[in-house]
């Protein structure tokens, strides 16, 4: 089944046709438009300014995607759009128009889960994970461990009680004066920080269970920050020091929460997802520790960890073949707990 | 010709099918729910007349001012429609399709348009009628504070939009054009607003102006609004 994927749910707009099932060409086109210089100049997203930007970019973006794949609209069956969680303005551009098209189409359309997208991700590259496993979803909105039995059997294992992981990267990077958005830049910068000058504390890994928080860690790169400022330090190198001990925490953190959701799950395979999963260190040290223990790691190309219409057309693809589909009318979701997701069946939450 | 249109940018969620000189409209007073009801209602129209997208001339749909959110849906909806049916989009002012309701509603051929723009303001728009279907607007469309409106030249003038309610002060900057107004002010023509019906004749009489689906975009006239929205999202 040929499905067009439709993401508007904060600062990204993303399309992507999917072609799903075992005869199927997989992933045919996708494109992904950021709004991220828009926004730079606010230091943070701007809701109204995302939503018309999307409602800009979204149309073309569609019909560069049908070129891209070659196909034409009569070959296209279903439509999948991110309803939810996000920005609701944003989101409404996608729900909108996606599920008119389909209308007009003469297709069924699905309302997908921005989280289902991302757990489900991993399963657009090959090898892809086989279910059950414990994911991972760490991005600027999200930092959550959840235990995957099946397509919508989702249990939440531990998410974060304040800054999601992706936050508390942006906003330490602000702190350090790296333009927005500057996680990915404070990451760079920490390649050449001294591991060993600080030591940031692991938050809540000193007690059992599997919640994390980061917000702690921005108020110790504060401090430290503005100790070096104080003494008139050597600025640049101390930036990246403090840079190097935070991603250390972060990356730790998430580590020693993983290795514990995985045994307490005894899960087999862990997937990772979620733009603060393309980080390098994240991964190359979430592989070294997860191989010694004989757990397999999914996680999907670094394009498809950020926010993207590939995930959201792969999450609706196996909804709309199992038969689900929307009545003639759309919404947004801005809070829509991913445990409420019924299964395949249509059985409610797990 | 036949024309589908569509508006969401109010309290009210309408849509209207016009085919040759007869139109049929759904209408309904649905504040945050035009998002259930909008495509139920192009569907059921097109369902009772027995035509299909593609037999359309045109997709018509109000294309702002109003609430951002409504005037988004009315344009999203309109671009997905128009592109799936591959079919042009005619976009219209809800100022004028108001001051046509207005003129419907009164035979006055000067309607000056008011609609709440919140935060103090109004989108305002003031047109002259030279027919059914051919309204001129005059100067030009814009969100404004009251007591900033342009003077209305001369009398006779038909006060018309939600407005003229939300500020008392615009009826008393604008009272001697308005007096000789038949209509009590404030008066019923408050309750008049942008519907469907009126988007769709507008439309047919601009069917030179079709646009391909993705020109389909909102007008807000309110542009500068990162400044205010700037303060909420700045937390550290």
């Amino acid at each position: 089944m040929r499905v067009l994927g439709i993401e508007t749910s904060c600062d990204e707009t993303g399309v992507a046709l999917y072609d799903g099932g075992p005869d199927g060409a997989g992933l045919l086109a996708h494109a992904v438009y950021s709004q991220v210089e828009l926004h730079a100049e606010y230091g943070g997203v701007v809701p109204e300014l995302a939503s018309r930007d999307h409602i800009r970019k979204l149309l073309p973006l569609i019909e560069q995607v049908l070129d891209e794949a070659g196909l034409s609209a009569a070959e296209i069956e279903g439509i999948a759009y991110t309803a939810g969680p996000g920005l609701v303005g944003a989101l409404l551009v996608g729900a909108a128009l996606g599920r008119s098209l389909a209308w007009a189409w003469g297709v069924p359309a699905l309302a997908v889960h921005h989280m289902e997208g991302h757990l489900l991700a991993p399963l657009l590259e090959d090898p892809a994970p086989a279910f059950p496993f414990v994911a991972l979803l760490v991005s600027g909105g999200h930092t959550q461990l959840v235990d995957v039995q099946a397509i919508g059997r989702y249990r939440i294992l531990g998410e974060s009680v304040d800054d999601a992981a992706g936050e508390a990267f942006d906003k330490t990077a602000k702190i350090l004066g790296l333009p927005y958005p500057g996680g990915p830049a404070l990451a760079r910068l920490a390649e050449q920080g001294d591991p060993t000058r600080y030591r940031f504390p692991r938050p809540m890994t000193d007690r059992p269970g599997l919640d994390f928080s980061f917000s702690g860690l921005k108020t110790f790169a504060l401090n430290a920050w503005r100790q070096v400022q104080a003494e008139r330090e050597d600025l640049e190198q101390a930036r990246a020091d403090i840079a190097r001990a935070f991603e250390e925490a972060v990356v730790d953190t998430l580590l020693i929460k993983c290795r514990r959701a995985v045994e307490a799950a005894g899960a087999e395979r862990l997937i990772m997802a979620g733009g603060v999963s393309a980080n390098r260190r994240l991964r190359a040290r979430m592989d070294e520790q997860m191989d010694a223990r004989g757990v397999a790691v999914f996680y999907p190309r670094a394009a498809l960890c950020t926010d993207n219409g590939a995930m959201i057309a792969l999450a609706g693809h196996e909804r709309l073949v199992a038969g689900q589909h929307e009545a003639l009318s759309f919404g947004a979701r801005p809070r829509w707990a991913l445990e409420a997701l019924s299964t395949l069946d249509g059985d409610p939450a797990s | 010709m036949k024309i589908l249109a569509l508006e969401t940018s109010g309290a009210c969620c309408s849509a209207a099918l016009l085919i040759a000189d007869r139109l049929k409209q759904r209408h309904e007073h649905a504040p945050r729910r035009h998002a259930d009801l909008i495509l139920g209602m192009l569907d059921d129209l097109l369902r009772e007349a027995g035509l299909r997208l593609s037999e359309l001339d045109a997709i018509a749909y109000g294309r702002g001012p109003g609430s951002f959110t409504g005037v988004r849906i009315a344009a999203a909806v309109a671009q997905g429609v128009a592109f799936g049916a591959n079919r042009p989009v005619i976009a219209v002012s809800t100022l004028a399709a108001t001051a046509r309701a207005a003129y419907r509603r009164t035979g006055q051929r000067r309607i000056a348009c008011a609609l709440d723009a919140r935060m103090g303001e109004v989108y305002w728009g003031c047109f002259r009628v030279d027919g059914p279907n051919a309204l001129t607007l005059i100067d030009q469309e814009g969100v404004l504070a009251p007591e900033s409106t342009p003077a209305l030249a001369g009398t006779s003038w038909c006060a018309a939009g939600n407005g003229w309610e939300a500020y008392p002060t615009l009826q008393e900057r604008h009272r001697s054009a308005l007096e000789a107004t038949p209509e009590p002010i404030p008066g019923r023509l408050t309750e008049i607003g942008p519907e469907a019906e009126d988007i769709a004749w507008l439309a047919r009489a601009m069917s030179d102006q079709g646009k391909r689906p993705d020109q389909a975009l909102p007008v807000y006239l309110r542009n500068r609004v990162a400044e205010v929205s700037q303060k909420q999202t700045e937390r550290l």
